[in-house]
């Protein structure tokens, strides 16, 4: 059996090298592409993105990938966000000014509060380890890319300053709590999947939801 | 608060992991990647890896030992030692390092802190600290593995570092370093005020209750360890249990 094929964009700005890593250990033939119409052809389609939105977002749109991720996520193949990767799939974020997004999900990309519910001030960026839990609508993990962990809480790595806030809940797989806010965690519409975490940084677990992406 | 970060400290030299005592006084423990293989199947929250002798040679020496650790090791790693540029934290990251932690460069040229954090977020830049002890609740800057005074006071330079860009401190106390006499808690907890970003206490560990304290009196959000761990005194299972059980906050982990 040959490998999966999994296409992951480059546009410049992060360090994708250990995304490609991780995909490779978990048995994908990987391709990292400059070209837009390689993203367009591709079986298996992942945005990563760590740094800054309007950097990414200018990247991605200089080099012409906004309209390959449009269409790609249009084709019905799998599509993964990570990270930026993930929050560029919404309309707008308020990080440094407002931006627009690719508006593939409806809602905007937002500061992860620096007080806690109890009013207390909290470390910002949220960096490290948190429990995955289920959205606000419970929404069920089976047959999506959290399938493995239906009843568990999964910790996976976390380093980020801004959070997506979907407009429709039912777009919201799961959240972590941080500060006794809900912060979204993963979005998932369809073919498309993202994640404000890193499955490449999040040991086991995250290798495991890698897996999940390849088999689907 | 975040989960509290348990993150084994790997001190390098050539391509041996070693450790020693005050930075100084080395022995060679071995093959670093078993090591670090180890501890990442056994549930470390990220790495750290230093090159202790890079200012030595003027360069960090890590690429080829920190491509072999990205083959097999999937939570983050940081590196410190000898990087100077923003083209040495690029090798570094591309080697598979999420993160460079920056100390003596960060010093001589304050804007290579903004510089590396506008390149690859602030997230990436890491300030590293060799703190001394000079007076009560007063510590001075080191580098060089805590050979070289700079005359920076400690407080202010991590509040400036923060503002040109560092996105999470490593405070590293020499006095306490490969001693096993505990954290220099006020220093923890006077840099964890002093900064909105998170901070990494270094130097000191040899109990389980070391750990807590540098959680609780230090309110450090991570936690580094050398000796405890290339000694086999504790497990990262002993510690996670002991943090569990204090009620401190620990990412749920079954080896």
């Amino acid at each position: 059996m040959s490998a999966i094929k999994v296409t992951i964009l480059d546009y410049g700005m992060c360090n994708l090298l250990n995304v490609a890593r991780a995909f490779e250990h978990c048995g994908a033939a990987v391709s990292i592409v400059e070209d837009p119409a390689a993203a367009r052809a591709a079986d298996r389609l992942v945005v990563p993105g760590v740094g800054a939105f309007e950097d990414s977002i200018k990247e991605v749109r200089a080099r012409g990938f906004d309209d390959s991720i449009l269409e790609f996520a249009r084709s019905g193949r799998p599509m993964l966000g990570i990270c930026v990767g993930m929050q560029m799939l919404f309309d707008a974020s308020e990080e440094f000014g407002e931006h627009a997004g690719l508006g593939i999900l409806p809602g905007r990309v937002v500061a992860v509060p620096a007080t806690t519910t109890s009013g207390a001030p909290q470390r910002v960026p949220h960096i490290g380890w948190n429990h995955l839990v289920p959205s606000a609508v419970g929404r069920e993990w089976r047959g999506t890319l959290l399938d493995a962990f239906a009843g568990e809480k999964p910790a996976v790595y976390f380093v980020h300053s801004f959070a997506a806030r979907p407009d429709e809940p039912r777009d919201v797989l799961a959240d972590c709590v941080y500060g006794g806010h809900r912060v979204c965690a993963a979005v998932a519409r369809d073919n498309v999947t993202a994640f404000q975490f890193h499955p490449e940084r999040s040991g086991r677990d995250g290798l495991r939801i890698i897996e999940t992406f390849l088999a689907t | 608060m975040s989960n509290l970060r348990i993150i084994p400290r790997l001190d390098i030299k050539g391509p041996n992991l070693i450790k020693g005592v005050r930075l100084e006084g080395l022995r060679v423990m071995g093959d670093p990647h078993a090591f670090a293989v180890r501890y990442y199947e056994s549930g470390a929250d990220e790495l750290l890896y230093m090159d202790i002798v890079a200012s030595l040679y003027g360069r960090n020496n890590l690429s080829d030992i920190i491509k072999r650790a990205a083959q097999d090791v999937y939570v983050p790693i940081t590196v410190g030692g000898g990087i100077r540029s923003v083209d040495d934290a690029r090798d570094i990251l591309r080697s598979g390092a999420d993160k460079v932690a920056i100390n003596t460069a960060a010093i001589a040229r304050p804007e290579l802190i903004t510089q590396v954090a506008r390149r690859f977020g602030s997230q990436a830049m890491v300030l590293s600290i060799e703190a001394k002890h000079v007076g009560p609740s007063k510590w001075e800057v080191y580098t060089d593995n805590g050979r070289e005074r700079t005359g920076l006071d400690v407080l202010e330079w991590v509040k400036r570092a923060v503002e040109l860009g560092a996105g999470e401190v490593l405070v590293t106390a020499v006095d306490r370093e490969g001693t096993r006499s505990g954290f220099d808690l006020d220093l923890v907890r006077k840099v964890s005020e002093a900064v909105p970003v998170p901070v990494i206490a270094s130097g000191g560990m040899g109990s389980i209750e070391h750990f807590l304290q540098a959680a609780r009196d230090g309110e450090a959000d991570a936690v580094s360890m050398a000796d405890v761990l290339h000694y086999s005194r504790l497990s990262l299972a002993d510690i996670r249990r002991a943090a569990q059980e204090a009620g401190l906050p620990v990412r749920r982990f079954n080896a």
